[in-house]
């Protein structure tokens, strides 16, 4: 693989930039793998990286459109490790940790951006929870900051600070190590890198069934063929329930939609990342000046990518709320990506039943920021067959034994979340 | 958004509805542990037809059963629940 570098821009500029080769090749499948990833997201992709760079096995990543097209392509891309229980806390640090090293380990911009996640508490048992959650990070070894109403107004002097607030702000709670990664460029940076290890990467690929003898998974079929394979790994996000249907599987996964809305972009006005401890309108802007806006999810089982228009106007509500000034602007584009609600909000990085069929899925409206950390244990359970210990509490049984992760405690509603 | 035909309202804007849950998952206060766990918490989320119990939560308020597609969001059918369906 040719390095990316200043000097090499400079030199293929002189040359008048015909020095470009494509990111990564585009190979026929082989008759069989060590390992198949289906899913070319962020997640799939990470892990054949991690795969690929630490244990000699062959891996070929099976893409059914193109790599990133689905919610990798999708989210707001906030990446942050400030939740509340202890396992996510782990695993998101964890995968934190390697967002700020990403860009030079893939030799790739992935224009990671430690802008700061701040979460705004509007009342006293808001902040008594940002501080309960604070102290907990602490101990954890994460960091977070308790902030005063007056520090949150001087980090973002647009919010609305007035007695007459529709949402009024009593302060918050900020990772100054969150912030937000070029989605596309995680994709194509692990894709890249993947491919130059000697992975296969193959779109327009799409997983139709397994091949399972004796309660094991041999391969897959797949709209180019049959391709065998030692251990397969299942990492399609919303299409998780059905490709896992596709073995006979039933998760505890229901999809469902959540939009993402840009407005048209403007000079520099929003650079931190900010959240809510009680609305669930989240609000950034991008590099090229848009303002991202994002909210509840559509909340009923969808596969279509369509959202629903009432949450345009709930969204921009809840932002003009926050940010009056944003009601001069003009939304430009909305989207909707299907998302794997799982029965308790957590992940399930587990082996399925069926031996040697592995599923990395149930990331919800979450899983951007945990890219490289999932990658990461997964390639590890698909290399020797043993769950890494950080995911060992997002186990399929957890479900059956109670130990379920529910960060935001709602029950077994994906709804309500 | 859906257009829901309400069989006591007439048709209505999704937006005056709730989804609570694949009927599937609705289970009597006695059963098993084995069967509260499997039907509680594993979903047949197909990719296709879907069979749900819905709530005409800012109209009627009557729960419904409503039939639907969940690629092409066509409607099947609206009827009010009966729980023993
Ligand atoms: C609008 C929106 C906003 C979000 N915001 C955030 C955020 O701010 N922060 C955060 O941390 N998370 C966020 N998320 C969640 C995050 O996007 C996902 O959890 C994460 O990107 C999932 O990555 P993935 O690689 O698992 O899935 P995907 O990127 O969806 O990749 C799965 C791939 O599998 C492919 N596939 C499906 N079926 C098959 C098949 N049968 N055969 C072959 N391939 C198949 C799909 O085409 C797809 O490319 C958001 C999600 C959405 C939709
Ligand atoms: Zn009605």
């Amino acid at each position: 693989m040719r390095g990316y570098s200043a000097w090499a821009l400079l030199r293929g500029g002189l040359g008048g930039h015909r020095h470009w080769r494509p990111a990564w090749r585009s190979p026929e499948p082989r008759k069989q793998y060590d390992v198949i990833i289906i899913g070319g997201g962020g997640h799939g992709l990470a892990t054949a990286y991690y795969l690929a760079k630490h244990h000699r096995v062959s891996v070929a990543v099976l893409e059914r459109a193109w790599l990133g097209g689905g919610n990798t392509g999708r989210n707001t891309t906030i990446v942050r490790s400030n939740y509340r229980l202890p396992a996510y806390q782990a695993l998101l640090e964890h995968s934190l940790k390697l967002w700020e090293g990403l860009s030079d380990e893939l030799n790739y911009n992935v224009m990671f951006s430690q802008r700061g996640a701040l979460f705004l508490g509007h009342s006293d048992s808001d902040m008594t929870r940002l501080a309960e959650r604070g102290d907990a990070l602490r101990c954890a070894g994460i960091d977070a900051e308790l902030m005063t109403r007056e520090a949150v107004a001087k980090l973002v002097p647009l919010l609305d600070m007035s007695d007459k607030a529709r949402f009024p702000i009593a302060g918050g709670m900020i990772q100054r190590r969150g912030g937000t990664a070029r989605h596309d460029a995680v994709a194509w940076g692990y894709a890249r890198a993947a491919d130059a290890l000697g992975v296969d990467i193959i779109q327009q690929c799409e997983v139709t069934g397994f091949a399972i003898s004796g309660g094991r998974v041999t391969g897959v079929e797949t709209s180019r063929g049959a391709i065998e394979a030692d251990r397969v790994g299942i990492v399609v996000a919303g299409n998780s329930g059905h490709v896992a249907g596709l073995a006979g599987l039933r998760l505890p996964v229901e999809s469902q939609l959540l939009q993402a809305f840009v407005t048209e972009p403007v000079k520099p006005m929003i650079d931190t990342v900010i959240m809510s401890q009680s609305v669930h309108c989240y609000i950034s802007q991008s590099d090229k000046g848009e303002i991202v806006l994002g909210g509840d999810p559509d909340q009923y089982p969808t596969y279509s990518q369509r959202g629903v228009p009432m949450r345009i106007e709930e969204v921009a509500g809840q932002a003009i709320g926050l940010v009056p000034a944003l009601s001069k602007l003009r939304m430009l584009r909305s989207w909707a990506g299907t998302t794997d609600m799982t029965c308790d909000g957590g992940p399930i990085i587990d082996e399925t039943p069926i031996a040697n069929l592995h599923i990395n899925g149930g990331w919800c409206y979450g899983g951007f920021k945990a890219t490289c950390g999932s990658g990461w244990v997964f390639a590890e359970q698909l290399a020797t067959g043993d769950v890494h210990p950080l995911a060992r509490p997002f186990s399929l049984d957890r479900f059956a034994t109670g130990a379920m992760q529910d960060e935001a405690a709602v029950g077994p509603m994906p709804n309500h979340r | 958004m859906l257009l829901i035909n309400c069989p006591l309202c007439g048709p209505r804007a999704q937006a005056e509805f709730n989804f609570e849950r694949p009927v599937e998952t609705i289970i009597g206060v006695d059963v098993p542990t084995a069967e509260l766990v499997e039907r509680l918490y594993t979903r047949t989320n197909a990719r296709g037809p879907s069979a749900e119990l819905w709530r005409h939560a800012r109209g009627c308020r009557a729960w419904l059963r409503i039939e639907r597609h969940t690629v092409t969001h066509v409607i099947a059918s609206v009827a009010v629940w009966e729980p023993q369906s």
